[in-house]
């Protein structure tokens, strides 16, 4: 019944991460990378790594590609012109695949062939989540914390990068306005008539 | 219930699952349809005005008159619009929403430690999580595919809205997970038995937590509210700024799926809530174990009462909420999750994941 899920499941991988590369639309090709992304965390659950699938599911599909999504359809991409440009780069893109292929040919050769029927997806701990919370915080703790302070500075970069104060944007004071009361908004006039204010 | 269904044989199985799946999803759709009536029902109450009351007695039926008339309808496919996801949208929608529900447990099992639920996940609550953030590709697609301005704007506002919003709803999940020690819905409600006071909006056993978990509620109860785009949050479907958002050129069955998609999660939500914060299906005073062992079915039955009361408690506020609240503005929506849930939840963890460290949890 596993083979059965695991040959769906990583057809569905393999085919949808093939159209993330064929679609001509980019929305398209998001929308293609993120049933990749999915079937990759189905490839997870199936080797007992739910905590792992779940993540992947959270980080990449619910947040990363939402960004993703969110930027190409914002794009106004001319499909003729952007092909005719990616032309001129296929001896490196066939350089990349030729390597590429070489490496996956090295590793099935001289690599293990297949999983092992009794893969252990939670070493040493009852449950996956304990393995990989041992792993990064207790076993590689002072790497992850330095990993964290380089994600850090590309944020603090990125914001250095485009944050250009403006002097003629009108700012919002939230404090001063809700402590704006009834009476500092307007003010009662009796206007005589034929006298105005 | 697992082992019962193993011993049941190959073909059994199976066939008890999709049994219960479909039992599942008839009740669920049910309670939807009255559900969407008492929201209306609340909203005209709180504006002294009858709301539905023609269809049946009390105007009962008039969900399923709705529904007969979405189906009857003509789909409309805007010209230019992309057919493929335009369509493909509210149907993500309305399977994610039923997809989740499959991990929520509604009642005690009749053995201890079990409970009625679709797929005992050990990694329950993170599931409904991801799951809830993929909610928001229906209505990024449903708006891009829409081609139109509208629709396309009321999905950008509603991409940042909801993406913002979980990040506060992943912290206080976090709170809850540590004090718990488990992510599997079936041992969070678990550890909240014993009577109300051990509810983890409460945490009576763990005093001092009382002070953080109170506002980690309040908290929750807010990003729900966004992130089902719910007034005072409905901003992706704002009818005085963007006629009606990301729905503008949805009709007939393709809106029908979006609407139940959304009251679907808008459920979740609720039955999220209680299971994280008020006991699941735990009564507010605990019956004990005696009981429990001589009357099963009864602990079971009651326990889906609880767990239903409190969901529709939860739903009422709900519509309370959107009868009472005026809409946010949007900038002050986005400060409101970004600069003032995001540092009070982040502060949370820090004071529950102290108090678990150096205290410990007493359960």
């Amino acid at each position: 019944m596993a083979f059965y899920a695991f040959c769906v499941i990583a057809f569905v991988t393999v085919i949808s991460a093939l159209m993330v590369i064929r679609a001509r639309n980019p929305v398209h090709s998001v929308l293609w990378l993120i049933l990749t992304f999915f079937s990759s965390a189905g490839l997870f659950v199936l080797i007992g790594a739910e905590f792992l699938a779940m993540l992947l599911v959270v980080v990449y599909v619910g947040a990363v590609a939402v960004l993703f999504l969110f930027v190409v359809m914002m794009l106004d991409v001319d499909f003729v012109e952007l092909k005719d440009g990616t032309l001129r780069y296929w001896p490196f893109a066939i350089l990349v695949g030729i390597v590429f292929a070489a490496e996956i040919v090295m590793a099935s050769v001289f690599g293990v062939h297949s999983l092992p029927d009794a893969f252990d997806a939670a070493p040493g701990a009852d449950t996956n989540a304990e393995a990989i919370g041992q792993v990064m915080y207790t076993d590689y703790l002072l790497l992850f914390q330095l990993a964290g302070v380089v994600l850090l500075v590309a944020m603090i970069g990125a914001i250095v990068l485009t944050l250009r104060h403006r002097p003629e944007t009108k700012r919002q004071n939230i404090a001063k306005q809700t402590s704006r009361r009834r009476g500092d908004a307007y003010e009662l006039k009796d206007p005589k008539p034929g006298q105005g204010i | 219930m697992s082992n019962y269904i193993e011993s049941m044989g190959q073909l059994w199985g199976p066939l008890m699952v999709l049994g219960q799946i479909g039992l599942f999803t008839l009740v669920l759709l049910l309670s939807i349809a009255f559900l969407l009536l008492l929201d209306r029902k609340v909203w005209a109450g709180v504006m002294m005005r009858k709301g539905p009351n023609v269809v049946g007695p009390f105007g009962l039926l008039q969900s399923f008159a709705d529904f007969g008339k979405f189906l009857l309808k003509e789909i409309v496919i805007p010209a230019g619009a992309n057919k493929f996801v335009f369509l493909f949208a509210p149907i993500l929608t309305c399977t994610l929403a039923f997809a989740a529900w499959s991990a929520i447990p509604v009642a005690p099992g009749t053995v201890s430690g079990t409970s009625w639920v679709i797929s005992n996940l050990n990694v329950g609550i993170l599931y409904l999580f991801a799951i809830s953030s993929l909610g928001v590709y229906g209505i990024i697609m449903g708006g891009w595919a829409s081609n139109s301005k509208y629709p396309f704007l009321g999905a950008l506002r509603s991409a940042a809205q909801m993406v913002s919003y979980e990040v506060s709803i992943g912290f206080v999940i976090i709170t809850v997970i540590l004090m718990v020690g488990s992510m599997n819905l079936t041992d969070i409600v678990n550890n909240q038995d014993g009577g109300f006071w051990n509810w983890h909006v409460l945490a009576f056993q763990n005093f001092p937590l009382v002070i953080v978990m109170v506002p980690m509620f309040v908290i929750f109860f807010v990003s729900a509210l966004a992130e089902t785009n719910r007034p005072p949050f409905d901003l992706p479907e704002a009818e005085s700024e963007l006629v009606a958002g990301y729905q503008v050129e949805y009709g007939s069955t393709p809106y029908l799926l979006f609407m139940l998609g959304e009251y679907l999660n808008i459920v979740l939500m609720c039955s999220m809530m209680t299971i994280l914060f008020l006991g699941g299906w735990h009564g507010p005073i605990a019956l004990g174990d005696d009981f429990a062992r001589d009357h099963p079915f009864l602990t079971s039955f009651s326990g889906l009462f609880w767990f239903m009361f409190k969901t529709f408690f939860f739903f009422f506020l709900f519509a309370m909420v959107k009868a009472i609240v005026p809409r946010y503005r949007y900038d002050q929506l986005m400060r409101l999750g970004w600069k003032i849930f995001l540092p009070t939840s982040l502060v949370a963890v820090l004071v529950v994941g102290g108090y678990v460290a150096y205290m410990g949890v007493q359960s």
